[in-house]
């Protein structure tokens, strides 16, 4: 369960996040979306506590800011939306990494931290390459392993911040689908800043709608997804659609067409 | 996604070492081979030729309990004992502290080009150095103290300058910092120099560094703060491996970026200042040991810390060699061998393999 008490991010005189108060039900999937700066990543910052915040964040009743980073990063993995991929790190060491949290601050992994990493490559489809340098890695499998480090941490939230933007069409829908049956298999609360609004709307459970900080509206993708609320929000005319299966799609018009 | 997206193919020069581990010994062997061999020649060339065997036998005769005598002619146990080996044991120290020190600054602030000397520690010190010397105080304990003192006020200023620039003195605002106190600090250096023309001469053999005098005395006054300082960092080499994917991440994976960096940084500087306070300012070790391990041995903190303090200690003590032997009976300074020898090595591992594929 990770609850968002009043969180608010500002930058100077200027607020990236206004008093947001939200709630993620354990093994819920919850997407963030709204327009640039609209403070979708400042949100999730200040979720995993890398960004200076008012309000309080909880995981199963407890306050982030009480616990020690490492405490943090055992309740809470954040992948951010451009991950650092360091020169000459191959993708078993880049996963260990995610083990950081459960290690004494100067001590080395164990033989079992280097099976639980090798048994999550495996999971992801990455055990081929575990001895490749990040560098010779394809976009679609960046992602996998920077996922794979992220669930090596073993918290049970995962923030993702715009996790398919780097990705082709069907690159993304393979991330997001492993995602899905990730945190079905391991009930994973997941709240994630999402672009791409039909994607948002197939994947997620519930959608948070924000614009300028402030938090508009929140439900299931079909009461979120509002063609006025969304042309609002975004300051373009949008179409939700239903596809043939009980989804929806979004579809921008362009402004010419719009006015017929 | 799932199993499909990844084609079985071989990873073609990881070989088959198990997947994680990241094993730094066949390249640590290598460097203490080198070591050895640059010890063992050390202590061997000079206006005599001492042979590995005297070489041996001397330092048995000095192992305490051993009640070993050595048969080698006394003189060539002088030479050994108290000239070649105090120089030879110091020259190796300073190496593995500058290469060490090099790396790890490198790391903490995620600057290819950083160098032990970046935060102010060769301002610092050379104007305390060049104060003592002008002073006339040049040979005395007087020295070796006011460098240190010089090197660790100097660093101490840039993080004060730094934490007063910007909320967070991480990355660029401590070098910036960095850069313009070591400007300041070579300024007021120069003018005491300038008003002091007569020391000229031995402020600026000060600077470009000398094992010349070097004696035990030295290594006792400076295997403290060089054991401890190489003991905290080579303790911090898997969080330096964890720093690599930056402060963010780093704070979001549990690492507090900030602590780790002052004690990294704080440590590097300890060790540094105590190195240069009895070698003078011998420039290059830690930028180009750091980089060549890199390259030939991988970027794994857990490989380029303790490869870079074997392999640093093997490049000073070679470098002393050629400075001393090469015009005998002058001596070239250190600096100037370090910076000849090291720019091609550089060069011709910069076109190797690895670094084509970017690993600096």
């Amino acid at each position: 369960m990770l609850e968002l008490d009043h969180v608010t991010v500002r930058y100077g005189r200027s607020w990236a996040v206004r008093e947001i108060s939200a709630a993620v039900a354990p093994g819920e999937w919850v997407g963030l979306i709204g327009a640039n700066g609209a403070g979708k990543s400042s949100l999730l910052r200040a979720v995993a506590q890398l960004e200076r915040h008012e309000g309080t964040v909880r995981v199963d009743g407890r306050s982030l800011r009480r616990v020690s980073r490492r405490q943090q990063a055992r309740l809470v993995a954040y992948v951010p939306q451009a991950p650092e991929l360091p020169a000459g790190m191959t993708v078993a060491e880049y996963t260990l990494l995610g083990r950081t949290p459960h290690l004494g601050y100067l001590s080395v992994e164990s033989d079992a931290d280097r099976t639980l990493c090798l048994a999550l490559l495996e999971r992801l489809g990455l055990d081929g390459l575990a001895g490749r340098t990040l560098s010779a890695l394809s976009g679609g499998e960046v992602q996998r392993v920077v996922l794979a480090r992220a669930l090596a941490q073993q918290a049970p939230v995962l923030l993702l911040d715009e996790p398919t933007s780097a990705l082709d069409l069907g690159n993304r829908v393979d991330a997001l689908e492993l995602v899905d049956e990730l945190r079905r298999e391991r009930g994973l609360t997941v709240l994630s800043a999402m672009h791409d609004l039909t994607l948002a709307a197939q994947f997620t459970d519930r959608l948070l709608l924000l614009s300028a900080g402030r938090l508009v509206a929140a439900g299931t993708p079909a009461e979120v997804l509002d063609e006025a609320l969304l042309s609002h929000c975004f300051g373009g005319r949008v179409r939700v659609l239903p596809d043939e299966v009980g989804g929806l799609v979004v579809v921008p018009v362009r402004r010419e067409r719009a006015t017929t | 996604m799932r199993a499909k997206g990844a084609p079985p193919r071989a990873a073609p020069e990881s070989g088959r070492r198990a997947p994680g581990r990241v094993s730094a010994r066949s390249p640590l062997v290598i460097a203490a081979l080198l070591l050895a061999g640059a010890m063992i020649l050390s202590l061997a060339l000079g206006p005599v030729t001492i042979s590995p065997a005297d070489q041996v036998s001397t330092l048995l005769g000095h192992v305490p309990l051993l009640g070993f005598r050595s048969g080698a002619p006394a003189v060539n146990q002088a030479i050994v004992w108290e000239i070649r080996l105090p120089r030879t044991v110091l020259a190796g120290l300073v190496g593995a502290m500058l290469a060490a020190g090099g790396a790890s600054y490198q790391g903490v602030l995620r600057n290819s080009l950083a160098d032990p000397y970046l935060l102010g520690v060769a301002a610092g010190a050379g104007l305390g150095a060049t104060a003592v010397i002008a002073a006339g105080r040049a040979g005395t304990l007087v020295l070796p103290v006011a460098a240190f003192a010089g090197a660790v006020a100097a660093v101490l200023l840039t993080y004060l300058v730094a934490a007063a620039g910007s909320e967070r003195a991480g990355g660029y605002a401590v070098i910036l910092a960095g850069v313009a106190v070591a400007a300041m600090l070579t300024a007021f250096q120069t003018y005491l120099q300038q008003q002091n023309t007569q020391q000229i001469q031995q402020i600026y053999t000060w600077i470009l560094g000398s094992f010349s005098v070097a004696s035990w005395a030295d290594v006792r006054l400076v295997l403290p703060y060089i054991a401890i300082s190489l003991l905290v960092l080579f303790a911090h080499r898997r969080v330096l491996d964890v720093l690599r994917v930056g402060g963010d991440e780093a704070a979001a994976l549990g690492v507090d970026p900030e602590r780790a960096r002052l004690v990294i940084v704080g440590a590097a500087t300890l060790g540094t200042a105590a190195a240069v306070s009895v070698s003078g300012l011998i420039g290059f070790v830690g930028i180009v040991v750091p980089h060549a391990v890199r390259l030939a041995a991988g970027a794994s903190y857990r490989i380029v810390l303790p490869v870079s303090m074997v392999g640093g200690a093997a490049f000073l003590v070679l470098a002393d060699l050629v400075a001393r032997t090469v015009q005998a009976p002058s001596e070239v300074p250190i600096g100037v061998i370090t910076a000849v020898v090291g720019g091609p090595f550089f060069l011709f591992v910069l076109r190797s393999r690895r670094s084509r594929q970017g690993v600096l």
